[in-house]
């Protein structure tokens, strides 16, 4: 049964895992932004010669376990850090969810913008730096952030190639002093604690943005 | 499935029913009336201690510009919305409340007041809301055979000859979005008649036809009219079927009837300014 | 990639070897992906419509257990079933454990799907069956839901393509899966890059035929509601 004892002895361990958590969720979340947005573009502006290969290699990434894309990094690029290549594979993975929220939001942008632009004559640079993505980003914010959460969620994957973040950490603890039960129960509250309050808030922000 | 209702809508010839005969030795209470009725949507107020009646089997037109509450009412005696105050009555009983807590005292009638007693009103909506998902065939049978009960035999039978009197009969199988505005209208007006309600309510119904499609869809309404006693509440642009249908007309303007009278003696000689200006805008 | 040619001449014989364990593999794969995806269905709809309710403690207890699913990760559901349940004296098999922890985590992504499916058909095709007489009831099974229906097949996809990619995670909890099996074949050969490469094809064949699954039932339903063109 539950032990009050071992679950105030695992929280730090726990908690130390939550910090790894957030400290690989926010670069990995940085490059999968940036190179979601690359792919993004690759796909709709870029020449058909690069787009369709793009296209193709970013919906196998999309299609495939995150997990066996972990495994297979870990063994075959030995030269990286864990905690590097976690990142790295999870930022790209995400990379390519992001890139058809992009993709989506651009669509979005109803035809009379880009007709508009062309009867004004601005410079194609100019109809997509001041005119699409500025309101393409409306529509994109709420779906960024809930897959934001869902990275956070996914996180703990990066634990099947030694980072030490909090399940790692939880099930570490839970097998050195036989108490998964406390260990797990932290994990899964600390988890609820920090997304609840996010999702939460993404809603919110949904909301406003459908006004 | 309730079917309380059954006696009178069992199967007729006719494939528009009369509205629902009362006992001849009554006297005779008004199928519709508000009394004292207002609505608010939160500090706007669309009708305000509205008193109005409708007679049996009497055609009724509100005009009015738009956002003068026509609409809300007919809304109102569908209970697509609940009043903010006041009681609508239907063949002379309390239709928006009910008796309850002490002394008979009137309160908000709750679902199953409203179920059985909103049958005998049917309702033509401007956007026609016919059921993206079923037939031509299917969307008229449905309320019968799943609310009255009916067999799927007789529903069908008198589904077909409805969709005669609208000029649908060979469409009976093809879907509601692969007609025009003016035929997906035309089987909405065959699917509330299967109901064989006693009160149509007709909310706009060729505001959102192309001009060439209005006639055909007043066509069928006039012909309904014309065989039927059925009791028409009807809020329509259309001021030449207003003359052509109605009994009465009521002309409205912020939530308040302004003027009210015989159809013709109102098109022509309108007593109140609004009412001019307002047939003047339409005209 | 360097270590794929040397080695290509003796995996093929192994792969051919080995051949019967991973259909056994990709069979426990299938298999709990259907199981968990049947479940998770289960509980989409019913979560999903609670979540609607017009009772208070109904739709508040519906939320409650849809945040809690979504809200704790799926890999921390697993393990909590398969290392902290024993303890707590009900022990059940790993594969038990895998499809418990699939069906309520997408049941609870799902239930949302659902809740905004329902909520998305127009207002007036409500409004037609009250003026049709229909009670609650009939107008959400005979209205509201077939034409949800068509909504909510394209976020279905996704969800039934993420829960397959979530079952490697059975073999981290001893489940002989595809993974599982792979990694056997891995260790045997030595040839890591082509087992993975193996591994993630075979990963993408599936979800390749689960989208194109969806897709035909998403013509089929948007067929249903008159839509031409669908997904």
């Amino acid at each position: 049964m539950w032990d009050g004892e071992a679950a105030r002895a695992a929280l730090p361990a726990v908690l130390e895992g939550f910090g790894v958590t957030v400290l690989a969720t926010v670069p990995a979340f940085g490059v999968a932004l940036v190179l979601g947005l690359v792919l993004a573009l690759t796909q709709r502006a870029g020449p058909s010669w690069l787009a369709l290969p793009v296209r193709g290699a970013a919906s196998f990434v999309r299609s495939t376990p995150l997990l066996v894309q972990l495994f297979a990094a870990w063994v075959l690029v030995p030269s990286l850090d864990a905690p590097v290549l976690g990142v790295l594979v999870l930022g790209t993975h995400y990379a390519t969810y992001l890139s058809e929220v992009y993709r989506t939001g651009i669509d979005a942008v109803p035809k009379g913008q880009w007709e508009a632009c062309t009867a004004l004559s601005l410079p194609r640079r100019r109809t997509w730096r001041a005119v699409v993505l500025p309101q393409a980003v409306r529509n994109v914010l709420p779906p960024l952030g809930n897959y934001a959460v869902s990275m956070f969620k996914e996180t703990p994957l990066l634990s099947v190639i030694t980072v030490h973040e909090m399940v790692h950490e939880a099930n570490t603890f839970g097998s050195a002093h036989f108490a998964y039960l406390e260990s797990f129960t932290l994990a899964a509250a600390v988890f609820l604690l920090a997304s609840w309050p996010t999702s939460v808030l993404v809603r919110r922000l949904e909301a406003r943005l459908a006004h | 499935m309730p079917t309380e209702d059954r006696e009178d809508l069992t199967a007729r010839a006719d494939p528009v029913a009369p509205a629902a005969t009362a006992d001849p030795m009554a006297p005779a209470a008004p199928a519709v009336r508000f009394d004292r009725v207002t609505k608010r949507y939160g500090d706007r107020t669309v009708l305000d201690g509205l008193d109005l009646e409708v007679g049996r089997g009497e055609r009724v037109t509100l005009i009015g510009p738009s956002g003068s509450g026509k609409t809300t009412i007919l809304r109102l005696l569908m209970t697509l919305e609940r009043v903010t105050d006041g009681v609508i009555h239907l063949d002379g009983e309390p239709f928006s409340h009910m008796p309850g807590g002490s002394r008979g005292k009137l309160v908000p009638a709750n679902e199953r007041h409203l179920a059985v007693r909103r049958r005998r009103i049917g309702m033509v909506f401007q956007q026609f809301n016919l059921f993206p998902h079923m037939s031509v065939l299917e969307n008229i049978v449905e309320a019968p055979v799943h609310v009255l009960g009916e067999s799927r035999e007789d529903a069908g039978r008198r589904a077909r000859d409805l969709l005669e009197l609208v000029g649908l009969g060979d469409r009976a199988d093809a879907r509601p979005t692969r007609l025009s505005g003016g035929q997906q209208q035309r089987v909405a007006i065959a699917r509330a008649l299967a109901m064989r309600p006693g009160i149509l309510l007709l909310d706009e119904v060729t505001s959102a036809l192309d001009p060439e499609l209005v006639a055909e869809v007043l066509d069928v309404l006039r012909d309904v009219a014309r065989s039927t006693d059925i009791t028409l509440l009807c809020v329509t642009h259309e001021m030449g079927f207003a003359r052509d249908v109605s009994d009465r007309i009521l002309m409205f303007d912020r939530g308040r009837i302004v003027e009210s009278g015989p159809a013709d003696e109102l098109l022509e000689s309108p007593a109140h300014e609004r009412t001019r200006a307002f047939l003047g805008s339409v005209r | 990639m360097a270590d794929l040619l040397p080695v290509a001449a003796g995996f093929l014989p192994e792969l051919r070897r080995a051949l019967p364990r991973l259909a056994e593999g990709v069979l426990v794969t299938v298999e709990a992906t259907v199981l968990g995806a049947a479940l998770a269905l289960v509980l989409a709809y019913a979560l999903g419509l609670l979540s609607r309710s017009d009772r208070l403690p109904v739709r508040g207890g519906a939320r409650l257990v849809v945040e809690f699913f979504r809200g704790t990760s799926l890999y921390v559901q697993l393990f909590w079933l398969f290392f902290a349940l024993p303890m707590l004296g009900f022990r059940l098999e790993p594969l038990a454990c895998a499809v418990l922890a699939l069906g309520l985590n997408y049941g609870a992504y799902g239930a949302e799907v659902v809740r905004g499916a329902v909520a998305a058909v127009p207002r007036a095709q409500t409004e037609a069956g009250i003026a049709l007489g229909m009670g609650a009831g009939l107008r959400l099974r005979r209205v509201v839901l077939p034409q949800a229906h068509a909504l909510m097949v394209a976020p279905f996809k996704n969800l039934l393509v993420q829960l397959l990619k979530a079952t490697p995670l059975l073999s981290l909890v001893t489940v002989p899966d595809l993974t599982f099996q792979i990694d056997q074949l891995r260790s045997s050969t030595g040839a890591t890059a082509a087992s993975y490469l193996l591994l993630l094809g075979l990963y993408f064949g599936m979800a390749v035929v689960l989208s194109l699954l969806m897709n035909a039932l998403e013509r089929a339903a948007k067929a249903r509601l008159g839509q031409e063109g669908g997904a």
